[in-house]
């Protein structure tokens, strides 16, 4: 037995659905590194500590630490919906966003069917530990043929508390039939802490539907952060999405993406930096069932100090979905002897007249691009910095919108200025 | 200006530089030609400070101060220029950011006021009128995408807004036709002054009938050769780089 587990299973009330969850979780226990999908994330330390659950008593988080997202917002502390911090009262026609809690108070079975997913693989520990454990989360769903320019933020603040806290948040967006929408998910801390995050998020999307979506994790850099993202696309559907993983001391994040219907596509695009002694673990796996499906994953990862980017972009192309075009371009580059970078896409085709291309390097700065900056008087550091910021910017563009990449951009230079590579 | 003596330069464990001797007076244009491989390139980068050229012996003086012991962005603050041969592709970085970066960088390093965004941009602004260059090259990543003949017009592009005080200029007629030419001649003698100096190298004669040297030298296994007046680089045109192999026969025999 873990006293991971243990802790966390403590004082557990839930139905019968969630005690069969947590069962299997405590019968499997966490993967070790013998499963193939954590073989380069250890969660021996991780297994060894204890957390309490989620109190609902917080501490208050300062209104200005959101102040630069406008409502829609709906926020969460420590796992925990705070009202105070979320503005939910105007929202457009034909969006329904509520805290899961809210909605399971009112018993509402529609609203939290997707809880009821069972998690059959082993190695699903924290899936199966969130639909037995989490409390909230946030429940969007945009009716047929809505269509919202303006972002709504779905923000996850960290804050210090007396013990390491672990909370489990399970979130839901369902766009239906040409519904168009989006989405600003925010990681962030308030200051130092050592929790432990759980995030499990759900998305649907209907025929023709589009969804834009941003994921900022820039949370406290001893936290932990376990995430997963399951996407459905139907025929026509249009999912664009940025990751950017800049905080937390472990973080790791599953985005599993189904491309169900015919020409529904995906573009993924992610950014991942890990500087001091952090571990960043992103895994993608995406998976062509229907025809003339696309995906086109743009990922730039970046290790320095002791730290470890690791990176796994899985592509399969099922039997039967001819047409599909799958594009996976994976560079890293490595600032430090000791930092590491394990980065592997893979690629599985099991259908005719596909189009794929894939690619992974690791390597460090260009020394002939560095001496071009130095020639023209930059000092080597401000070469160094301009070099990296670039690397990283890339992937920012794919959502399109000059607001949205300056708020990106401005979180990744915090972040490079924090590591000291820029 | 500039005062280079027996000059010995080594690349990757080999001998490029076997010897160079040269001098450059402000308010000068020299033209250095010479065939293939004679070290024409390994001159201009060992000048700029890139890493990788091993110099053996001699030495360079920059306004009397030993050039080689500087970095390459010190150089650069000194008044230094390296146009490329083959300028680099930077995606991501701004060129207009980039290019006010090393502006600026160059200033505080001479203990000079920096210019602010709107400053830059208006000097900027002259800049590109001057050379015939379109507004749209400011916006664009450091020379992303771009034609070799854009590559080598913004090469003369940050030549003009970062006004050096000697400027290298590294086969800048490779690959232009002969508008891009004309252009970059243009930007260039929009430039010369008494305080300038220019060396130019180049394996043509061509570029030479756009920005008339005062001095040509023929750079051959690794040293001057042959100097003289402009008239020295119409007898390369017409007779080739053959009749040179005589100058330097009593070495390489040595070999």
């Amino acid at each position: 037995m873990s006293a991971l587990l243990d802790s966390l299973a403590d004082g557990f009330e839930g139905d019968a659905a969630r005690r069969n969850a947590l069962a299997s979780a405590l019968a499997d226990g966490l993967p070790t590194k013998r499963a193939e999908r954590w073989k380069y994330t250890s969660l021996r330390t991780l297994e060894q500590r204890t957390f309490a659950a989620s109190a609902t008593l917080l501490s208050p988080v300062d209104a200005a630490f959101i102040a630069d997202m406008p409502a829609p917002r709906l926020t969460f502390v420590n796992g925990r919906f705070d009202a105070s911090l979320s503005e939910i009262a105007a929202l457009p026609d034909g969006i329904a966003l509520q805290p899961l809690a809210q909605a399971l108070a009112e018993g509402d079975t529609r609203e939290t069917a997707f809880l009821g997913r069972r998690f059959d693989q082993a190695d699903e520990t924290f899936a199966r530990l969130n639909a037995a454990l989490a409390l909230d989360g946030a429940v969007l769903r945009v009716a047929e043929g809505v269509q919202v320019n303006a972002p709504l933020h779905l923000v996850f603040i960290g804050t210090p508390a007396d013990a390491d806290i672990a909370w489990h948040a399970r979130s839901l967006i369902e766009l239906r039939i040409g519904a168009c929408l989006t989405v600003v998910e925010h990681h962030l801390a308030t200051g130092d802490h050592t929790h432990l995050g759980n995030a499990l998020m759900h998305v649907h999307l209907a025929a023709g539907a589009q969804l834009r979506h941003a994921r900022v994790q820039h949370e406290a850099v001893r936290a932990t952060l376990i995430a997963r993202t399951d996407a459905v696309l139907a025929r026509d559907a249009t999912y664009r999405r940025i990751d950017v993983e800049l905080g937390a001391g472990l973080s790791r994040h599953e985005l599993n993406v189904r491309l169900e219907g015919e020409r529904a596509r995906l573009q993924a695009h992610g950014v991942l930096l890990a500087d001091g002694s952090r571990h960043i673990d992103t895994r993608l796996c995406i998976e062509h069932i229907a025809r003339d499906t696309t995906c086109d994953l743009l990922w730039r990862g970046l290790a320095s100090g002791r730290g470890r980017v690791v990176f796994h972009g899985g592509i399969t192309i099922r039997a039967g979905a001819d047409g599909s075009d799958a594009r996976l371009s994976n560079k890293n580059l490595l600032l430090s002897a000791g930092a590491e970078i394990d980065a592997q896409p893979v690629l599985e085709i099991h259908a005719d007249e596909v189009k794929a291309a894939h690619g992974a390097t690791v390597g460090r700065l260009d020394e002939t691009a560095l001496f071009y900056l130095r020639s023209r008087g930059l000092p080597l550091a401000d070469a160094r910095a301009l070099l990296v910021a670039a690397f990283c910017r890339e992937p920012l563009r794919v959502l399109d919108d000059a607001a949205l990449a300056a708020m990106l951009e401005a979180h990744v230079d915090a972040a490079l200025a924090r590591a000291e590579v820029a | 200006m500039l005062k280079i003596e027996n000059l010995h330069v080594r690349v990757a464990g080999k001998d490029i530089l076997k010897g160079l001797t040269l001098e450059v007076q402000a308010g000068q244009v020299h033209a250095i030609m010479g065939p293939n491989g004679a070290g024409k390139s390994t001159l201009g980068n060992v000048l700029a400070g890139r890493e990788g050229y091993e110099v053996v012996e001699g030495s360079a003086t920059y306004e009397g101060r030993d050039l080689l012991a500087l970095e390459p962005e010190q150089r650069a603050a000194a008044g230094l220029f390296l146009a490329f041969q083959y300028p680099v592709e930077i995606p991501g970085v701004n060129n207009t950011y980039f290019l006010r970066a090393a502006f600026n960088a160059q200033r505080k390093a001479r203990g000079e006021p920096e210019l602010d965004s709107m400053q830059f941009l208006r000097r900027v602004r002259e800049k590109l009128q001057v050379l015939h260059l379109k507004d749209d090259l400011l916006n664009r990543g450091v020379n992303e995408g771009f034609s070799g003949g854009e590559k080598k017009r913004n090469e003369i592009f940050q030549l003009a807004v970062l006004e050096p005080k000697l400027a290298i200029l590294d086969e800048t007629d490779s690959g232009l036709d002969i508008d891009a030419l004309r252009n970059v001649a243009e930007g260039v003698n929009a430039l010369r002054s008494p305080e300038r100096a220019f060396l130019v190298i180049t394996h043509y004669q061509r570029l030479l009938d756009y920005i008339r040297p005062d001095v040509v030298h023929v750079l051959a296994d690794g040293r001057i050769v042959e100097s003289g007046g402009p008239e020295l680089a119409l007898e390369l045109e017409e007779h080739g780089y053959a009749w040179i192999k005589d100058r330097i026969a009593p070495e390489t025999t040595t070999r």
